[in-house]
């Protein structure tokens, strides 16, 4: 039975079910089966939203244009068929989902372009989860100690740093296992952010004011005529962190393709003997690679304290991690690509929240969301994308 | 630490059996665990100085909370009584433990590394919680059996979509694992919710009602809630684990393809049906870990239980005993044992908070692994470099994620 899914396994059938999902998610709501669940085309249309844009990134533009399109209009049609009334729809999808999609795709494309540099150099990233926690960790006790969120910001990088250093010492000079080592942060960042928050905050919440990182309000976005509104909604009150992701993105994508850092970096992830023939330092490569995944994926898990929420809370990337990662090879270790697929996940954790209050879905349910999508989105990635070649391989001088 | 094999004056041939060399494979093998279990507590200790305890304080009296001293003679009267209580609950606690850790070393066994024993273990633990509450009136053993068989097919099925997913889609595991964790985590909460399908007959509680008592395991050891008959399903495991992989085709079939992919396609092993096989029957013993916690002592559930981590130390233990049944053995002893004597409930506040102790414990845990992982460095530490030639890493399939 594998045998023979292996015929199928192409873009094109990946575009072509994408496409068969979207009508699926309409017609599903129509007779004979009628299917009332609010939940239904909403999953199904995602799924298929999912499958065109793995279509899209494996070069079948057309299938995969087609699937996005009909995977969006499909789960629309289906909620607008099943008389959900129009103004729960309309509360639903606004101007604000856009907004939070993008605040929950920063912590997720912060990290994810940290998990490139990494795995661009040749080290294989799981400890993201663990050095966004510590950055989450380490922001709200920088900005509670010193009263000022840049403080907050600097710690967090600091820390992430050092994190990444660690895991960098394992896999590069003592040759761990990448991702047994990378394993270890994330339980490590969880014990010692535990450990720490308990130790100083035994109330709980932490003590003292936390410096929240401010939100950038352009007021002047709403003199555009005719659409200045909607920029104003989605991106007139975005935090500063969300701006930096932007530039973080813009940045990683400069760095890596455009410049000569950025071709030894990919060089020693493609192939480390030939780029240490002329003179490229693998070790010193990698470690700065590492240590800059470390200080990004610290940044997003800063987003997520003083930038979201405004406090810490034992373990609470969730996972957040490892949804990057897969992002990062959702985008096949390119930075555009990757920020693409963040916002699709992003999306995915930012209508679970209208879904339960306007509609009245469990919290838990709707809780499971983006951890579906991310799973539909890897499955149908059909083993297409393709990671540098020497991509969690120790490098041994010679 | 008289296990350190003495270096020989000359570096030894590679590729030749030397005593040296055969010292080293035979006590190698646990050197480098009970290396990492001193270098671990050493730090955990540094971390317990710095916050401004004493370490030894802190272990001796984590150590007096995991009922290990009743294996002293000397403990006797009401101590020995405290002593078997917490000995009972370390048990108890050690056998999800090794359950786990047996998910994550047989798919270890194949090349694959299975973080998804939490999902494994919450499916199973469901599943066999919904035959001990929907199904009545069966005699014990056959109740008792159902609910264990359910355990372990919710649990296969469970890593059977990671494998399924890896064999047809070239999804990496380590993702999709976790992201099955967390769906099984927040699906479970759905279920037993206020209004979930499977909440009990109190309506105004998010909890399962409570399985039949022809569904629960027997209990041998003492009472309220004392031990069952769990850790001897435990160590059944433990040998049926090393059966499967040592004395069967398939395990064969397994062992090749996690020590060479490429080799063993050559030599007509299917690699995607073993990574399928791998990952479902490691979620089957997640799986039966989950239906002996709700058989042998919770026999229920409530939407904040689904918090636990006990799968995480899983992995931890299968690290630390390296995938042998033996080391797991001890290795979830020793994990059970940081659990138990750091809960609340053991540890006496005026010496070290317990809230502190259990994320130390979890410290201690993570550097466990990055010891273990790294015997390069307990290697150099021992100052064997100079004479063992280093085997550079096992070259892995590049990952497919």
């Amino acid at each position: 039975m594998i045998e023979l899914l292996d015929r199928y396994r192409n873009a094109r059938t990946v575009g072509a079910v994408g496409i068969a999902l979207g009508v699926l998610a309409f017609w599903l709501t129509l007779p004979p089966f009628s299917i009332r669940a609010f939940g239904v085309p909403i999953v199904v249309g995602l799924a298929g939203l999912a499958l065109g844009f793995a279509a899209l990134s494996q070069g079948e533009r057309r299938l995969g244009g087609f699937a996005i399109a009909f995977g969006f209009i499909g789960g629309l049609a289906g909620l607008w068929a099943q008389g959900v009334d129009k103004a729960t729809l309309e509360d639903v999808l606004t101007a604000g989902l856009l907004a939070s999609t993008l605040r929950f795709a920063t912590p997720l494309a912060f990290a994810a372009m940290g998990g490139i540099f990494s795995e661009r150099s040749g080290v294989v990233n799981i400890g993201l989860e663990g050095m966004m926690l510590i950055g989450a960790f380490f922001a709200v006790w920088g900005s509670i100690w010193s009263g000022t969120w840049v403080v907050g910001l600097l710690m967090a990088m600091i820390f992430g740093g050092l994190l990444a250093l660690v895991h960098g010492v394992f896999s590069i000079h003592l040759r761990a296992d990448q991702i047994v080592s990378g394993f270890a942060v994330n339980l490590f960042a969880l014990g010692l952010t535990g450990y720490l928050f308990s130790a100083l905050y035994p109330e709980g919440i932490p003590a003292g004011d936390v410096s929240r990182v401010p939100n950038l309000a352009l007021n002047f976005l709403d003199r555009i005529p005719g659409i200045g509104s909607f920029l104003h909604d989605v991106f007139g009150g975005l935090s500063l962190l969300v701006w930096l992701m932007f530039l973080a993105v813009a940045l990683s994508y400069v760095v890596l393709f455009k410049t000569a850092i950025g071709l030894r970096i990919r060089s020693v992830g493609e192939h480390p003997r030939a780029a240490d023939t002329v003179g490229i330092s693998v070790y010193g490569m990698r470690y700065g690679a590492v240590v800059v995944s470390g200080v990004l994926a610290a940044l997003g898990g800063a987003f997520l304290s003083i930038g979201f929420v405004g406090t810490f809370s034992e373990n609470m990337t969730s996972g957040r991690g490892f949804i990057a990662l897969a992002a990062v090879i959702f985008g096949k270790w390119r930075p555009g690509l990757a920020f693409l697929a963040t916002l699709l996940f992003g999306f995915g954790f930012a209508l679970a929240i209208p879904l339960q209050r306007e509609a009245g879905i469990s919290e838990n349910l709707v809780s499971t969301f983006p951890y579906v999508l991310t799973l539909v989105a890897v499955a149908g990635l059909i083993g297409r994308s393709i990671p540098p070649a020497a991509d969690g391989r120790p490098y041994i001088k010679q | 630490m008289s296990e350190a094999p003495t270096p020989p004056a000359e570096p030894p041939e590679a590729g030749l059996p030397t005593v040296s060399g055969i010292v080293y494979e035979r006590v190698g093998g646990a050197l480098v665990p009970l290396a990492a279990t001193v270098l671990a507590f050493l730090i955990g200790g540094l971390v317990v100085l710095i916050t401004g305890h004493n370490p030894l304080t802190a272990y001796r009296a984590i150590f007096n909370g995991t009922g290990f001293n009743w294996f002293f003679p000397w403990v006797s009267g009401d101590e020995r009584v405290t002593a078997a209580r917490d000995l009972q609950e370390t048990l108890r606690v050690a056998t999800p433990m090794i359950l786990t850790a047996l998910a994550v070393a047989f798919a270890f066994k194949a090349g694959l590394f299975n973080i998804g024993g939490q999902g494994q273990y919450w499916i199973g633990f469901i599943s066999a919680l919904v035959v001990g509450t929907q199904i009545h009136g069966l005699p014990r053993p056959l109740h008792v059996l159902l609910g264990i068989g359910a355990g372990i097919l919710g649990g296969m099925f469970w890593g059977g979509i990671a494998g399924f997913l890896r064999a047809t889609s070239g999804a990496h595991e380590v993702i999709t694992t976790i992201m099955l964790n967390w769906i099984a985590i927040f699906g479970g909460q759905y279920l037993f919710e206020l209004g979930g399908h499977l909440q009990g007959s109190n309506p105004s509680l998010p909890r399962s009602d409570v399985i039949d008592d022809s569904a629960k395991l027997w209990v041998f050891w003492g009472h309220f809630p004392g031990l069952h008959v769990g850790i001897f399903i435990a160590v059944a495991a433990l040998v049926v684990y090393s059966l499967i992989l040592n004395r069967t085709t398939l395990g064969f079939g397994l062992r090749a393809v996690g020590f060479n992919p490429e080799a063993a396609r050559y030599s007509g092993i299917p690699v995607r049906r073993s990574y399928f096989l791998a990952l479902a029957i490691a979620g089957g013993f997640a799986g039966l870990a989950g239906a002996i916690d709700v058989l042998g002592f919770k026999y229920s559930v409530d939407t904040s239980d689904f918090g636990s981590g006990v799968a995480f130390t899983g992995i931890a233990v299968a690290l630390l005993g390296r995938n042998k049944p033996v080391g797991i053995f001890f290795a979830g002893l020793l994990f059970a044992g940081l659990q138990v004597g750091t809960s609340s409930r053991h540890l006496d506040p005026e010496i070290f908070e317990p809230a502190l102790a259990s994320d130390l414990s979890t410290m201690i845990q993570a550097l466990f692994i990055f010891f273990v992982g790294a015997d390069v460095l307990i290697i150099y530490i021992w100052r064997l470099r100079r004479y063992l030639k280093l085997r550079p890493t096992p070259r892995e399939e590049p990952a497919r994620l």
